[in-house]
């Protein structure tokens, strides 16, 4: 039982760095994606899009190359910060951080969108600044979609396995969080209950975020009913 | 003088020339619907830009092209009442009323919080949300959140429309007495010839 803890607690630490570390860099793709019109906007949607439909084992062979201790971004932070990611579960953090942006980008995007672009102009009559416009009204209206946009990476963190596996490896105590635990136990003779105890508390832990993450959009939406 | 307006503004296939100047505090825009009066206001506000002219307002130029003048709407001091109002969904109604009154300088403010909600009987709706208010109250929250921004003009887009007749005149009593009592001017789009006769000094038709 130990075991299946710790496994529960490297996958949570995984999925808050994260979500953590995507949240502002989503919410600055999903802005620049709903309100502003730039050359190369459909490149760069796509470039986003891009975990979502390429095999998750090519995401993290990009990521080796890349950052991997030889590759340019790697061997950049290794040589400034001393930072390595790869087969620590910071790296792994890395490879669910690039799995879950799309999805993130996606609902915070549509929250912003639904924010009425007149009352961020009423805003700049009444004296804001465009910055100001944007934190006191673009900001707060679109919340909940920021919230349910964490959820949803949060959860598709958690179920994180093809970019995790091949960039970071599968190290017991160190990047083994929950689907490669479960992939672990299914190649060992005997293990079937321990695969058994992961696997429900993944469903456990991944519905339980999705509906978090649904009731946020559903507040949001009756939010906007009132809007004028 | 109040208003000096000369701009060419084109919206697609329609195309806006107006030009006037009007020394009289309050101005009507009139014209049949669709003829983009609500642009011109835009205009005038900072929120679109004419492809050609020049926008002056109480002496100060917040627009031309000629000299490069382009104001954000921030710096022109516009207090703009939407026809839709457009007051925040997520803030009071009190912090609907503040919001613009704290972005002003404290040496432009000319009118205070307190004076405003008694002016225009609000004190009463200061907790409520927006989407609890009736067109009336609305419109006169709206009203009260765009005086209190410190503004050197107001632009009143429809103010009357769609309200019953009781409310409709309960609101004109009041632009009257802003335009009596506040001297900013003011420049009003209506449809209605009633309105217009009863408030404008001088009627500026758009076609």
């Amino acid at each position: 039982m130990p075991d299946e803890w710790s496994v529960v607690a490297l996958s949570l630490r995984v999925s808050l760095l994260a979500v953590a570390l995507t949240l502002p860099l989503a919410y600055a793709l999903a802005w620049l994606l709903a309100r502003r019109r730039f050359p190369g906007a459909i490149l760069l949607d796509a470039l986003v899009h891009l975990p979502l439909v390429v095999p998750p084992v090519v995401t993290g062979w990009l990521l080796l190359v890349l950052f991997g201790r030889t590759g340019p971004i790697g061997a950049w932070l290794e040589a400034q910060f001393g930072i390595v990611l790869v087969f620590r579960w910071t790296g792994a953090a890395l490879a669910a951080a690039v799995m879950a942006l799309p999805l993130m980008v996606r609902a915070m995007r549509l929250s912003i969108e639904a924010v009425d672009r007149r009352l961020v102009e009423a805003a700049r009559t009444l004296g804001a600044r465009p910055w100001r416009a944007f934190a006191t009204i673009t900001l707060p209206l679109s919340l909940p979609g920021i919230a349910a946009g964490a959820m949803l990476g949060f959860a598709r963190s958690l179920g994180e396995f093809g970019a995790t596996i091949t960039f970071a490896s599968n190290i017991a105590g160190e990047t083994r969080t929950l689907p490669l635990a479960i992939y672990s136990g299914l190649q060992l003779p005997g293990a079937e209950a321990q695969v058994a105890r992961l696997s429900v508390i993944s469903i456990v832990l991944s519905i339980g975020a999705l509906v978090i993450s649904e009731l946020l959009v559903r507040r949001a939406g009756g939010r906007r009913a009132h809007v004028l | 003088m109040s208003f000096e307006v000369s701009i060419q503004h084109r919206v697609g296939e329609r195309a806006i020339n107006l030009a006037f100047v009007s020394e009289e505090r309050l101005t009507a825009l009139v014209g049949p619907s669709g003829v983009g009066k609500t642009t011109v206001l835009n205009c005038i506000a900072g929120l679109a830009r004419p492809q050609r002219g020049r926008i002056a307002v109480a002496g100060e130029a917040l627009f031309d092209t000629g000299l490069g003048l382009d104001l954000a709407p921030e710096r022109r001091g516009a207090g703009y009442v939407f026809q839709d109002a457009r007051l925040f969904p997520h803030l009071r109604v009190d912090a609907n009323l503040r919001y613009g009154e704290r972005l002003a300088q404290s040496g432009r403010r000319w009118i205070g919080h307190a004076d405003v909600v008694e002016f225009l009987g609000i004190g009463h709706l200061l907790g409520r949300w927006p989407a609890t208010l009736s067109g009336g109250e609305t419109r006169r929250v709206a009203i009260g959140r765009a005086l209190l921004s410190a503004p050197r003009f107001l632009l009143l887009d429809e103010p009357f429309a769609s309200l019953d007749a009781e409310r409709a005149e309960a609101l004109m009593t009041l632009v009257e007495r802003i335009r009596d009592e506040l001297a900013i001017p003011i420049l009003l789009v209506s449809h209605d010839r009633g309105e217009v006769d009863r408030l404008a000094g001088r009627v500026v038709t758009l076609r």
